[in-house]
Formats: structure tokens, C-alpha cells, sequence
């Protein structure tokens, strides 16, 4: 799509993408910038936005690398490290640079007799970068045991703590880098789902009106105007216990993904129905496209972005779903890892008040849904950069 | 007007078919039939239930005909109030909901009402005084009430009241009136007891209002006859309050049609974490114990009641807002 003619960026309501509005250089670059740059351009300003977007890379490349990152092997039980504290690692040793952790020692409580581990000053483990620690599958594909921080010698009791252990002596630290990649994919996954469903549906709806679009639009108001949590808990309780930790992953995907399409066929309905009149869309059709043709070629493109801005807005709602499901026991299952697992031990106030640190798992639930908040509103700006 | 009423009501009503359709489909989802699972609850007392006992029990409850005549069967049952029986607790599925029904439909609507007491002047005022530091650190607040889930939001208070304030902040009333029957005493109980749980709640949907209130407002405030307003010498006050908050007010109106539901949903989960005596932790365990019945039977109400409130709060909107009641939209 070209675009011959714009008028200058001052005039049209909002601030120029770039630099000087009087600079003609400036402009000459505005007029000649596809939208792909334009887009670019004004989310670049935004700049809760952009950082947004950097954080979630990030986290993205946690959930890539979980096993890298994690340093003790998240399914591993141990009852002698159970509820230990988080340990930081001490830097430096005796005025040189010699990263290290304390090694556990038993000690009885003179009162109950308990034995219980804490961390043994007087024994010093040094840390090393790229240790080999348990054995996983890089991507799922490549078998290997080199993690990015490990222990130099030990016992098997011996580990870093960076956030402490669960009641079973898992570590939290290594757990939490494999749920972060349990929990977004399952929002990804969630996303597509909904993505497909809402793009035909809001599609048809657009694209043909009539009783179809009033049938359509009926249903996506029934739909939402059900409370969702109790309805999702029925259908995830009423999964079968047998089911493998795949098949409920599964299963609990398209049930979180069952609502959520409705505010994405909206949007791609509203878009339908704006561009259907556009000139351009007249133009091919004049011109004998197909309607193929025409959906794919000409209004796809204008409207990608809309779908894109909604679906970062959708992707943390699918987040706390699964979060909210796996946190009352009903979503996913042990032994399968996500942040509503880990909350669940959060769960009772005796628990929490002993080991405060089980509630971590709320940080980055908290921080990946502001940022593709954040990122959502950014991208929703900039996706019409010709408004 | 009316044409608006029939096709609200109509509507509604489907709505409430749909949800039947799909809590009927919850309740048959789980593995073997209700008759399966009463024997083995039965079984796991000690008592024994006969072969012909079981057939006769299956043709009782219409479980040999096909699905399409179970659902009537059981829709018409549900609408003679009959909800069967809870195989957890042995009794009628309607005594078991009792009062919680209803304070989980008080926690919504107090929750409802404190996100519009809280929203409104915060939504002025963030909107009036643009890019403030008053209106950047509501802006924060609301994105942190948008982000954080609501269940989060109850966990984290439960613990700083447990470890520094020695409060357990869970329940709706005082030990003295768990058990208690209906008094004075016991409703101004629950009245202190609502704020907190009304507010952990509200925080999501006040932080959408907010933003939603500010761009409304905003828009307003530009228009000329704000101008106007203000030449003619009106107060600010005035030249605010009377006329562009009125107008921003409609689509915030609005809002109540999907924010209801959604306060529904999160007042399930919020009661499971502070322990309020709603249908939520209620649902769960129904859920856990697979007792099809009861749990269903609390999804199918929670869902009417909501569908029956988003009835009110559109019709209240007609009476609000003209340009619904004469058909313009």
C-alpha cells in the first residue's frame, strides 16, 4: 500500500512520529516510511511501553533458557533442606573476589528436639559460573548438564538458595525459572487458540453481517456476561484424574481460551466493518480480486496491528487464568510446574507466616502482567499510525 | 422503550439457557452418572445399594433416557426449586447454599458500589488536574490494581495483617456470630466485617473505571461549551460538575454490565483465600469431591443472579441515559 499523499504530521490532531515538525527533512522521511516504521516510530515514544516490551523479551528468554538458569533440579525433593531461607551469595572471602554459599549444618533445637538444617557459616562453597549441575534437554533438544551458576563440591543436601526452599526442599529459585516457561506458553497457547477462534468468528461477523453477525454478537454477549471463574472451575474439575500433565495442559488451555476470544472477534469484527467501506477495499474489488484476495492482501495488513495490540492485552489475562485455576488446585498438576503451583503452597496463612518467601512467585506474575498491560496500551497507540 | 425492554429481557433469558445448557454439561462431564457415585459414597459408609436398587434409582432420576430429555428433566426440577441432593453432606443442595448465596451476591454489590464511590472522584480528579503528581501516582496505583490478581492482592494482605497488625483478617463475621441466627448484632458485624474484602475486590475494576472516567472527562473538557461555561463566569466547580461529568458518566454507566460478572468471578476466589462463608470455597470442594450436584447447582445460580443483575444495571442505564430509552444507540 503506498501512500503518495500526507499531510503534515502537525495538523493531523496528533504530535509528529519524529524530531522537528518545521525540519522538512523530517517530514520528507515521514512521508516516505512504510507503516511497519511508522508503527515503529510511535510506539518508539512510548516509553512505558518500550521498556514494557524489553521486559518481556526478557522473561521470554527466561522461560527459553529455564533449565540454564535454574540451578538445582526443580523436581527434586529433600527433607532436610525443607524451608530453608533465601541465601544470597557472598561475594567476596577474605578481602579477595570468591563468590560462595554456606554449606548445612544439623542443629537439634534444645526445646522440641527438631533437628533442623541452617546455613553452616564455617563452611564455605565457592559458586562457579557454567557448573554442571542435573542433566536436562536444551530447547527440548539438546542433552546437557551445564547450568549457569552450580556449587563446586558439596553434599547433596548443599545448594544455592537464592529464594529459598518450599517444604519439600525444592529449591524456589529453580522452580520459579521453569514455571516462568510453563505459565507464558500456556498464555501463548491460549492466545492462539483464541486468536484463531476470534479471527473467524469476528471475521464471518464482519465480513458478512446479517443474522450471522447478530448471531455472532449474541453469543459473544451471552459468553461474556458469565462469570467466568466459577464456570472455568467446573469445566477443570471436571477433567479426568488419569489425564497425563500434557493432556491437562491441553485441556486447561482451550478452556481458558473458551472466553477469551470474544473481546479478540470484537476487535477483528470492528475492523472488518471499518475497512469493508474504505476506498482501497472498493478499489480491488473493482479491480476483480478475490475475496481471498482481498481479505489477505489488502485489509489484512491494516488491521494486524489492531490484532496484535489485542492480543497483548489478552495474553496476560490467559496468564492469571491459569494462575488463578493451578492456585485453587483445578488447573494444572503436580508435577507439572507454572506460578499458580508455586502459589498454591502460598495458600495457607500458618505456612505463609513461617516462610514469607513462597509468595515470590507473585513478582513475576505481577511484573509480566503490568508490562504486557503497558506494552498492550503502547502497541494499541501505535497501531494506527496514520490517525 | 419497549422493543429495548423485550429484547433486553429476551436476552436474559437466553443467557440463562446457555449457562443451564453448560452447568448440565459440567455435572454429566465427570466419569460414570450420579447413581455411579452416590453407591460408591455409599459404599465407602459401609451400606450397600442392590443391583434392581440402582436400576430403580437410575429410572427415578431419568438417567436411562437420552440426554436431550435428562436436561429438561433436570431444568425442570431446577425450576421447581428442586436442585437434588448434595452427596458430600446428604442434604437438599438448596439447604446446603443456604445464606452464602446471598453474601456472595452482598460482598459483589458492596465491592460494586465502593469501585464507583472510590472511581468517580478519583476519575474527576485525575482528569481535571491532567499529569499531575496526584493523577501520575493514581495512574500507578490503578495499573499495579489492574496487574496484581485480586487473589494476590488478598494473600498479601492476609500475611501483613497476620505478621504486623496480629489480625487474622479472614471471615465476614466475629466468632460469636458464625453460628449465630439473624440479629442486629450480627448484620452490623457483617457490615464491619465487608470493607475489607468489598476492597481487595474492587481494585481491579476501580483502576479500569478510573482510566476510563479520565478519558471520558477528557474528552469532555475539551469541547466548547466547557468554554463556554467558564466565560459565562460559572464557578469551576460548576462549570465542571454540572454538565461534562454528567455527560462522561453514560459509557461509565455502562460499565457495570461486564464489571458485575467479572466481580462475581473474583469474589469466588478472594473468599477461598480470606475464608469468607460465600459459595466459593463452597464450589471447590464440591468440585474436589465431585459432588456434580451441588457444584453445579452453585454455578447455575451464581450465573442467573449475575445475568439477572446486568438486567438491572441496563435497565437502570435506560433510565439514565435518554438516548437508550429512544431506541438511538
Amino acid at each position: 500500500m503506498s501512500t503518495t499523499v500526507i499531510e503534515p504530521a502537525s495538523s493531523s490532531g496528533s504530535s509528529p512520529p519524529v524530531g522537528d515538525p518545521g525540519n522538512a527533512a523530517a517530514e520528507a522521511r515521514f512521508a516516505q516510511a512504510t507503516q511497519l516504521q511508522l508503527t515503529w516510530w510511535r510506539f518508539r515514544r512510548h516509553k512505558l511501553a518500550l521498556v514494557s516490551l524489553i521486559i518481556v523479551v526478557l522473561f521470554y528468554l527466561v522461560a527459553a533458557f529455564a533449565d540454564f538458569l535454574a540451578v538445582s533440579d526443580p523436581h527434586a525433593t529433600d527433607a532436610r533442606r525443607s524451608f530453608i531461607p533465601p541465601q544470597g551469595i557472598h561475594l567476596f572471602d577474605e578481602g579477595g573476589f570468591n563468590p560462595h554459599v554456606y554449606g548445612l549444618k544439623g542443629v537439634r533445637d534444645p526445646r522440641t528436639f527438631k533437628l533442623a538444617y541452617t546455613p553452616d557459616p564455617a563452611r564455605k562453597l565457592p559458586v562457579r559460573l557454567f557448573a554442571r549441575g542435573y542433566t536436562y534437554h536444551l530447547f527440548g533438544l539438546f542433552e546437557t548438564d551445564i547450568h549457569l551458576l552450580g556449587l563446586e563440591g558439596g553434599g547433596r543436601s548443599d545448594g544455592i538458595f537464592l529464594l529459598g526452599t518450599d517444604q519439600l526442599g525444592r529449591d524456589l529459585y529453580s522452580r520459579m525459572m521453569v514455571a516462568t516457561r510453563i505459565s507464558l506458553l500456556i498464555g501463548l497457547a491460549g492466545v492462539t487458540v483464541s486468536l484463531f477462534l476470534g479471527v473467524i468468528l469476528g471475521g464471518i461477523s464482519g465480513l458478512y453481517g446479517g443474522w450471522v453477525d447478530t448471531l455472532i454478537q449474541r453469543l459473544i454477549e451471552v459468553l461474556r456476561s458469565i462469570p467466568t471463574i466459577p464456570l472455568w472451575m467446573g469445566l477443570a474439575a471436571a477433567l479426568p484424574n488419569t489425564w497425563s500433565v500434557t493432556q491437562v495442559y491441553l485441556a486447561i488451555t482451550i478452556i481458558i481460551s473458551l472466553i477469551g476470544w470474544t473481546e479478540l472477534a470484537r476487535v477483528v469484527r470492528g475492523r472488518f466493518l471499518a475497512l469493508r467501506e474504505e476506498d482501497f477495499v472498493v478499489a480491488a474489488e473493482l479491480a476483480g480480486a478475490s475475496q481471498m484476495r482481498i481479505i489477505l492482501r489488502h485489509m489484512l495488513p491494516s488491521f494486524a496491528s489492531h490484532v496484535i495490540a489485542a492480543v497483548s492485552l489478552a495474553l496476560p489475562a490467559m496468564i492469571v487464568s491459569e494462575t488463578s485455576l493451578s492456585f485453587l488446585g483445578l488447573g494444572l498438576r503436580p508435577p507439572a510446574i507454572s506460578w499458580g503451583i508455586l502459589l498454591q503452597d502460598a495458600q495457607n496463612i500458618q505456612v505463609l507466616a513461617g516462610a514469607p518467601w513462597l509468595l515470590s512467585a507473585a513478582v513475576p506474575v505481577t511484573v509480566v502482567i503490568l508490562a504486557f498491560n503497558f506494552l498492550g496500551d503502547g502497541l494499541r497507540d501505535a497501531a494506527d499510525p496514520y490517525g | 422503550m419497549l422493543v429495548y425492554l423485550l429484547r433486553r429481557i429476551g436476552l436474559a433469558v437466553i443467557t440463562c439457557v446457555f449457562i443451564s445448557i453448560l452447568t448440565f454439561i459440567i455435572i454429566r462431564l465427570p466419569p460414570g452418572d450420579f447413581v455411579d457415585a452416590y453407591i460408591a459414597s455409599l459404599a465407602a459408609s459401609g451400606s450397600t445399594v442392590s443391583l434392581e436398587q440402582a436400576d430403580a434409582m437410575r429410572r427415578d432420576y431419568g438417567l436411562d433416557q437420552p440426554l436431550p430429555m435428562q436436561y429438561l428433566r433436570w431444568v425442570g426440577r431446577v425450576l421447581e426449586g428442586d436442585f437434588g441432593v448434595s452427596m458430600v453432606w446428604r442434604r437438599p443442595v438448596a439447604e446446603v447454599i443456604g445464606d452464602r448465596l446471598w453474601l456472595t451476591m452482598l460482598v459483589s454489590l458492596a465491592a460494586l458500589f465502593l469501585t464507583w464511590a472510590i472511581a468517580l472522584p478519583i476519575g474527576i480528579y485525575s482528569a481535571v488536574r491532567q499529569y499531575s503528581i496526584a493523577d501520575y501516582i493514581f495512574t500507578t496505583l490503578g495499573f499495579i490494581g489492574l496487574a496484581v490478581p485480586n487473589f494476590l492482592l488478598a494473600l498479601i494482605l492476609m500475611y501483613v495483617g497476620f505478621r504486623y497488625l496480629g489480625l487474622n483478617v479472614g471471615g465476614l463475621f466475629s466468632t460469636e456470630y458464625v453460628q449465630a441466627s439473624w440479629s442486629w448484632g450480627r448484620a452490623w458485624d457483617l457490615a464491619k466485617h465487608l470493607p475489607l474484602p468489598a476492597a481487595v475486590l474492587a481494585l481491579a475494576g476501580t483502576a479500569q473505571l478510573i482510566r476510563i472516567m479520565r478519558a471520558n472527562l477528557l474528552d469532555e473538557l475539551r469541547k466548547p461549551y466547557v468554554v463556554t461555561a467558564r466565560a459565562k463566569g460559572l464557578s469551576e466547580a460548576r462549570a465542571i460538575l454540572k454538565y461534562p461529568v454528567r455527560a462522561a458518566l453514560n459509557p461509565f454507566a455502562s460499565s457495570i454490565a461486564y464489571l458485575f460478572p467479572y466481580l462475581v468471578s473474583g469474589s469466588i476466589i478472594v473468599s477461598l483465600v480470606l475464608g469468607l462463608p460465600t459459595v466459593g470455597p463452597l464450589l471447590l470442594q464440591a468440585l474436589v469431591a465431585q459432588d456434580m450436584f451441588l457444584a453445579g447447582a452453585i454455578v447455575l445460580l451464581l450465573g442467573i443472579m449475575t445475568v439477572i443483575g446486568t438486567l438491572i444495571s441496563d435497565l437502570l442505564l435506560t433510565w439514565i441515559d435518554p438516548r437508550i430509552r429512544l431506541g438511538g444507540r
